[in-house]
């Protein structure tokens, strides 16, 4: 009895014994397989950082080349008024012509005077301009400035153009090269940090280029989309989650709207189009018109994080509140709601993060134009950050393919700030019953 | 009483001694209810076993009935509960005690399919009406509940909170006042006047239980639930809790579920037994403890089954 009990013991030892090497082996597999998963994952994401960054971080400095501009009174002003309109209507390529004129003497020729002269940026006369409308003494004075120089000088000092690629295959010409290296010699050029990347619009100019007009429409897209999908997806979400009765018509909204949160984003753009720019007649490119649209493509999910936030307060509170004398209303926005809104919030980020990056809608109401202002409300005509690098994408020159990399830098960082903000009120506000 | 429910507790019965008795034949069973029914004396419409009123009562219930969707999970329950006096409710799990005190104070309402039926009256105001205001009943009725529930706000928070929301203090120091005295019958002052402001999630279950109960009695309510207040508690927090049922009971009514026939035994004075949604019976907590009157209080009461 004893012998036959303790035989069968070791037969069932024997077997656990057996199984257990290959358990532990498929466990160390599985393992294995999660680890090469998440690193294969962060190394998709690296690669892709790496490689934008490599592309796109020389696009913060700009080649600039120093000048001794003579504010030639007779070139500004010949009137001597100093009169604003004349000032502002003068001839300042004229100042940067003859500027590049008297460092290169030797240039004749209209084709190389022209070419000379296209070393430095047509923007360089907006910033004379500029300077003289702040302060009309300085016209008839000599001043040494640094001005931006063309976009494929800039590529040829950021070492992007091959010099011994045959002259007829470059758009800088040899003699251009030899200038350039002149003045590089005299320490005439320099790269500064790029303000102008992140405070001007849009431009045909590379150099003279700027997400500063993106931005603001994003921005003020970004607003407007808050400000209506924020309540209005709370609002949503407590009536159906608290309030709402239970029958046909709330299971149908319901469905419904788990399923516009599946709805191609180009479908609101085609609704926004024709609601929104057809039948209510808001202007064409308006960030106010973008911001209703992606109100309508991220409530559903705000509706959907908000409800899931509520759903996962514990009834012990509902319990506590109602046994002490709140009203379901009471109940509701005393402790259900506060207690939900890290959840919303963190919901609410999310959406808006996805609405920043989001370009299709736009697209089919306009945003997509060539917008060389910076707006400066929500119904001036505008262009958002990842419509702009879809546009400097498709660009012919160089110079765009490292802005378009920035821009991009520019947009993660936005989008990566919006994600650690989330992580960030979600653990601030956390509560823990 | 009705064949089918005795076969069930026969059943029950046989199942708990013995497994390998078969059921009794229907004839059998007929002849059983009638001697139970001569035994205990009762009348067809009132099976409960002793006396279920009280000589000055709070809230009485008559035929109380409740519905979850097709389960009938309370049968013609009538209880009354006395000024001053604890009424303990045991039972095995699921007998029906805490959706009996659940709709004392309509907390079943937020069950969707739960549906009462039945004369419920507090101080002879229906308090199953369609006009009853539940606010104020819920005012009137307080609840303790069995997993201690503080809001996740401070501990002054948590006990002002009712004060506040019915308007009982027109100013703060009266709050204060409230407070102060809420958290000194409910014995806790001592302990947290120092950390008021700190949250109530804070303290230790037992604590949070008392507060549980001192926000309770801020709002200065005509009778206290409470259900299983001292199951998730350690035995120590468990007496200081009894010892406060004990001095509540000074002025409230109570009606306390519980699980521990010891604690029945200890802090209550009437005991009714709860058996599958009926009240089997209701006597003394010294005579249901001694003497039981039915044979399943007396299988329940002696640790037979449940």
């Amino acid at each position: 009895m004893t012998s036959a009990s303790s035989s069968s013991q070791d037969d069932v030892l024997s077997k656990v014994r057996a199984s257990l090497d290959r358990r532990y082996k498929r466990e160390r597999r599985f393992r294995l397989y999660g680890a090469a998963s998440a690193i294969l994952g962060l190394a998709f994401v690296a690669i892709l950082f790496a490689s934008i960054f490599s592309n796109g971080y020389t696009a913060f400095w700009q080649t600039h080349v120093q000048l001794d501009i003579y504010f030639d009174p007779d070139i500004i002003d010949p009137d001597g008024q100093r009169d604003p309109q004349a000032l502002s209507g003068a001839n300042y390529t004229k100042l940067v012509r003859n500027a590049m004129a008297e460092l290169f003497p030797g240039v004749s020729g209209r084709r190389d005077r022209r070419a000379l002269n296209g070393l430095v940026s047509s923007g360089a006369a907006y910033e004379l301009r500029r300077m003289v409308l702040e302060d009309p003494a300085v016209v008839g004075s000599k001043r040494t400035l640094w001005l931006a120089a063309d976009d494929e000088v800039d590529m040829l000092m950021k070492g992007y153009i091959d010099r011994n690629v045959p002259q007829s295959s470059r758009r800088i010409k040899d003699n251009q090269i030899g200038w350039i290296d002149e003045l590089v010699g005299q320490d005439r050029v320099r790269q500064q940090f790029n303000r102008g990347f992140f405070t001007s619009g849009d431009s045909r100019e590379p150099e003279l280029a700027g997400i500063g007009g993106a931005t603001k429409g994003s921005m003020y897209m970004l607003i407007v989309t808050f400000l209506l999908s924020f309540p209005l997806g709370i609002a949503a979400a407590v009536y159906l989650e608290e309030f709402a009765p239970r029958n046909r018509w709330v299971d149908l909204i319901e469905v419904n709207i788990n399923n516009l949160a599946a709805v191609p984003s180009i479908v609101f753009g085609l609704l926004g189009l024709a609601v929104f720019i057809n039948f209510f007649g808001l202007p064409r490119s308006a960030p106010v018109v973008g911001g209703l649209v992606l109100t309508l493509m991220t409530l559903p999910t705000i509706i959907i994080a908000s409800r899931a936030a509520i759903t996962a307060v514990p009834p012990s509170v509902r319990e506590a509140a109602l046994g002490v004398g709140a009203s379901h209303m009471q109940m509701v926005f005393h402790h259900v709601v506060p207690l939900a809104m890290p959840g919303m919030l963190t919901g609410a980020i999310i959406g808006m993060a996805r609405a920043l990056g989001e370009s299709a809608p736009l697209l089919m109401i306009g945003m997509i134009a060539f917008i060389v202002e910076v707006p400066g409300t929500p119904f001036d005509p505008a262009t958002a950050l990842p419509v702009q690098v879809y546009l400097w994408a498709d660009s012919p020159e160089r110079a765009f393919v490292e802005r378009t990399s920035a821009a991009i830098m520019v947009l993660l960082a936005f989008l990566l700030v919006m994600n650690a903000a989330a992580i960030w009120l979600r653990k601030k506000f956390e509560r823990r019953w | 009483m009705a064949v089918e429910a005795v076969r069930q507790d026969i059943t029950e019965e046989l199942g708990r001694t013995d497994n390998k008795v078969d059921l009794p034949s229907m004839s059998e069973l007929a002849s059983y209810v009638a001697d139970q029914d001569t035994e205990s004396g009762s009348e067809a419409d009132s099976p409960t076993v002793g006396d279920y009123t009280a000589a000055d009562p709070v809230m009485t219930v008559r035929d109380c009935n409740v519905f979850y969707g097709d389960t009938h999970a309370l049968i013609d329950v009538n209880l009354d509960i006395g000024r001053n006096e604890v009424v303990a409710l045991i039972g095995p799990s699921g007998c029906g005690k805490s959706t009996f005190i659940r709709c004392l104070n309509r907390m079943n309402d937020t069950i969707d399919i739960a549906r009462v039926t039945g004369d419920l009256r507090l101080y002879g105001d229906d308090i199953n009406a369609r006009k009853t205001d539940v606010v104020l009943l819920r005012a009137r009725v307080g609840m303790v509940f069995q997993k201690p529930n503080p809001f996740p706000k401070s501990v002054y928070e948590n006990v002002a909170y009712g004060p506040r929301l019915h308007g009982l203090a027109s100013n703060r120091a009266e709050l204060d006042e409230i407070v102060q005295t809420s958290l000194e019958r409910a014995g806790l002052w001592d302990e947290v006047k120092d950390r008021l402001e700190e949250p109530g999630t804070g303290l230790s279950g037992g604590q949070q239980q008392r507060l549980c109960i001192a926000r309770t009695i801020a709002v200065s309510p005509e009778v206290i639930l409470m259900d299983e207040p001292c199951s998730a508690l350690d035995p120590i927090a468990t007496a200081r809790i009894e010892d406060l049922i004990d001095e509540l009971s000074q002025n409230y009514a109570i009606a306390i579920v519980t699980h521990s026939m010891q604690q029945a035994a200890r802090v209550s004075q009437r005991t009714a037994y709860f058996h599958l949604g009926r009240v089997i019976e209701v006597d003394t907590t010294d005579k249901v403890f001694t003497n039981p009157g039915h044979k399943l209080t007396e299988d329940y009461v002696t640790g037979r089954f449940g």
